[in-house]
């Protein structure tokens, strides 16, 4: 009689563990080859972004001293204050005046190359600070978009011999372009800014997120606490389910064919626009905050309605605070999707040419998804680096918002 | 009448009273027809092997089936002599008055202290800070927990031991001052040393108010109750004192339970 050799020791055995570790070795090797792609692919992208956005960030500028002792332009702390000083400044000959000691001192190729709305930016100068007309004061004007792209080594080859000299003798340098923060949407790319759109996705976000936060946490609250589960639960699910997955620019349709029916003098506003991405994103926020709600103990609320809590005191006091990490966690990623989203903006005409940053809620503005495309779609060669400087902007922006709603969701999260 | 009462047992003064309650789940009878007293001074035991419905009948003393929505009560129980069930009963106030404990502990994820001062706080039992800190000491030192946790009370109730936590469950529910405790296995989850506390505790309020706890263990019902029913297939077989019960069962049901036939 043999020896009974136990099952799990025998070769076949030993041979079956072997392909089991090779299985998981593989199976490691796979996920390990998945994160290293998505890393190698989010790097490049924000390598190439960060490289390209600089030159959004910079631009081509003039040194021009203007002498207003010679200029006979007038004007004191009162006249300059109202609205129009602008238009004043202007009646007086101040453009000209600009033109004038620009080709003084940068010869008549050189003056020509000055924007033709540099003369803008020395009225601003004056308007805040008006004893400059008392005396001579150098400014650092941005020159033509065609001389910018001269000095960047593009462009025609008498633009190229320009800039070279102008540069040689240091009249022409490219320098940090903060105003780019600062100013609205222009038609020349060296006088355009992102400030505009990035106040118009602020305020379309603040909308969208009064209006979809709350509704959509009520109503997941209601669904998942309150509703009897019956036939029209269950086709509200359904219908909540789709409407997460409906294409965006449906609901550009809908806010077009409804909200602009209703304020039909709101066209390209922030509410409309933050009004349509609310509906996009309260789905995300429903079904995100019923699965958040599901996984709170039901142990949790018999503890609290045997103490004797109201459904409201159990649903408050209990459910929601340990739900909200979770709702949270949907909420960033359904304003994340919103502040992302450009098809159903440009439906609502949130595409306009907008030069002034809107001043609140219902004014016309545009949004830095739809300010990137507008640029993207430019012939000027200095667009390119602008619409790479929005782009990061836009990253800031929505890197700042997600940080924010991970610390809120951070302090909320609790143990049990 | 399908339960046998033990012929020695001595009227007291009932609690809660129900006549002939059934419950149903959907269509599935899961109570058939109970009908007990609830002595105001004793402890009440509901044994029964698993699924025999006493944690059911448990749960309709102070209507947390009202939760389930496909569940029904017929027949009539009463605190005090009022009908729980009739419209006009506000379910708050009556679980303010029936407190319960469960089987799993079930601490809310807030401080020790705010796991006992939240039941005062939303009935408006305590005016002030000082009183809401004595309403809290008190019930840590009835439930036998103050000495363990006074230093720390502000720590999370979750990141007590499991006796401890249940215990913590248990002056939650005394915090409200109910008159009746309802205990749903409540040593289910705990080893032997936490159990022997909670028995030990149970004691101690046994007389401050009415209690009912139900149990698998009948060496527990035995230890720490004074009345008894042997719960079997949704009908409630035999009532009586437990000594009565566990000496001198008058069903055979209730023999071969007892004996460790099954169960």
């Amino acid at each position: 009689m043999s020896e009974r050799i136990a099952p799990t020791r025998t070769p076949a055995f030993e041979a079956r563990l072997k392909k089991r570790y090779a299985a998981e070795r593989r199976f490691k090797l796979a996920g390990l080859g998945a994160i290293l792609f998505s890393v190698a692919v989010l790097a490049f992208l924000l390598i190439t972004m960060t490289i390209n956005g600089i030159g959004g960030f910079q631009r081509a500028e003039m040194n021009v001293a203007i002498d207003f002792t010679e200029a006979g332009l007038s004007g004191d702390q009162t006249t300059l204050s109202q609205i129009g000083a602008v238009q004043v400044l202007e009646a007086q000959g101040l453009p000209a005046t600009v033109e004038y000691f620009a080709e003084q001192q940068l010869g008549e190729a050189g003056g020509a190359e000055i924007s033709t709305s540099a003369w803008r930016q020395v009225a601003d100068e004056i308007i805040d600070d008006p004893s400059i007309l008392q005396r001579e004061e150098t400014f650092s004007l941005p020159a033509s978009p065609d001389l910018a792209a001269g000095l960047s080594g593009e462009g025609s080859d008498e633009m190229k011999a320009l800039a070279a000299q102008l540069s040689a003798q240091g009249k022409l340098e490219t320098k940090l372009d903060l105003g780019f923060l600062e100013r609205a949407d222009a038609t020349d790319p060296q006088e355009v800014g992102i400030w505009g759109a990035l106040k118009g996705s602020m305020l379309t976000m603040i909308v969208t997120l009064l209006l979809a936060f709350p509704i959509g946490v009520m109503a997941a609250l209601y669904l998942e606490e309150y509703a009897p589960k019956n036939r029209w639960t269950d086709v509200i699910e359904v219908s909540i389910n789709n409407l997460a997955a409906v294409p965006s620019i449906i609901f550009g349709l809908l806010g077009l064919a409804v909200f602009l029916w209703l304020f039909p003098n709101m066209r390209s506003a922030p509410l409309i626009g933050g009004m349509t991405l609310a509906l996009m994103t309260m789905p995300v926020i429903v079904i995100s905050g019923r699965n958040a709600i599901k996984a709170v103990p039901p142990s949790i609320r018999d503890g609290a309605l045997a103490i004797g809590a109201s459904k409201v005191q159990v649903v408050f006091h209990h459910v929601l605070p340990l739900a909200l990490p979770g709702i949270l966690t949907g909420t960033i990623i359904g304003m994340a999707r919103a502040l992302g989203e450009t098809a159903p903006l440009l439906m609502i005409g949130m595409r306009a040419f907008v030069a002034t940053p809107p001043d609140g809620f219902t004014s016309p503005a545009t949004v830095l998804p739809v300010q990137i495309f507008l640029w993207s779609d430019e012939i000027d060669r200095g667009f390119v680096e602008r619409t790479s400087a929005a782009i990061i902007v836009l990253l800031v922006f929505l890197l700042l918002m997600n940080g924010l709603a991970i610390y809120l969701r951070n302090r909320f999260e609790k143990k049990w | 009448m399908v339960t046998v009462v033990h012929p020695n047992l001595e009227k007291t003064d009932a609690k809660m009273s129900a006549r002939e309650v059934s419950v149903y789940y959907g269509d599935k009878k899961a109570i058939d027809e109970v009908s007990i007293d609830i002595p105001t001074k004793y402890v009440t035991a509901f044994i029964g092997p698993s699924g025999c419905g006493k944690s059911t009948f448990l749960r309709t003393l102070n209507r947390m089936n009202d939760t389930i929505p496909s569940a029904r009560v017929e027949g009539s129980i009463t605190l005090d002599g009022e009908d729980v069930y009739r419209s006009k009963m506000d379910v708050v106030q009556l679980r303010a008055r029936v407190g319960m404990v469960f089987q799993k502990p079930n601490p809310f994820p807030k401080s020790i202290y705010d796991n006992i001062a939240y039941g005062p706080k939303i009935h408006g039992l305590a005016s002030g800070k000082t009183e809401l800190d004595e309403v809290v000491e008190k019930s840590l030192r009835r439930a036998g927990l103050w000495n363990e946790v006074k230093d720390r009370l502000e720590d999370s109730g979750t990141a007590l031991s499991g006796g401890q936590q249940q215990r913590l469950c248990i002056a939650r529910a005394i915090a409200v001052d109910p008159e009746v405790i309802l205990m749903d296995e409540p040593c289910s989850a705990l080893d032997p040393i936490a159990t022997a506390k909670i028995e030990e505790l149970i004691d101690e309020l046994n007389g401050s108010y009415a209690i009912v706890i139900v149990t698998h263990s009948m060496q527990q019902a035995a230890r720490v109750s004074q009345r008894t029913a042997f719960f079997h297939l949704g009908k409630m077989v035999e009532y009586g004192r437990t000594s009565d019960i566990f000496t001198n069962p008058l069903e055979e049901r209730t023999k071969d339970y007892i004996t460790g036939r099954y169960g």
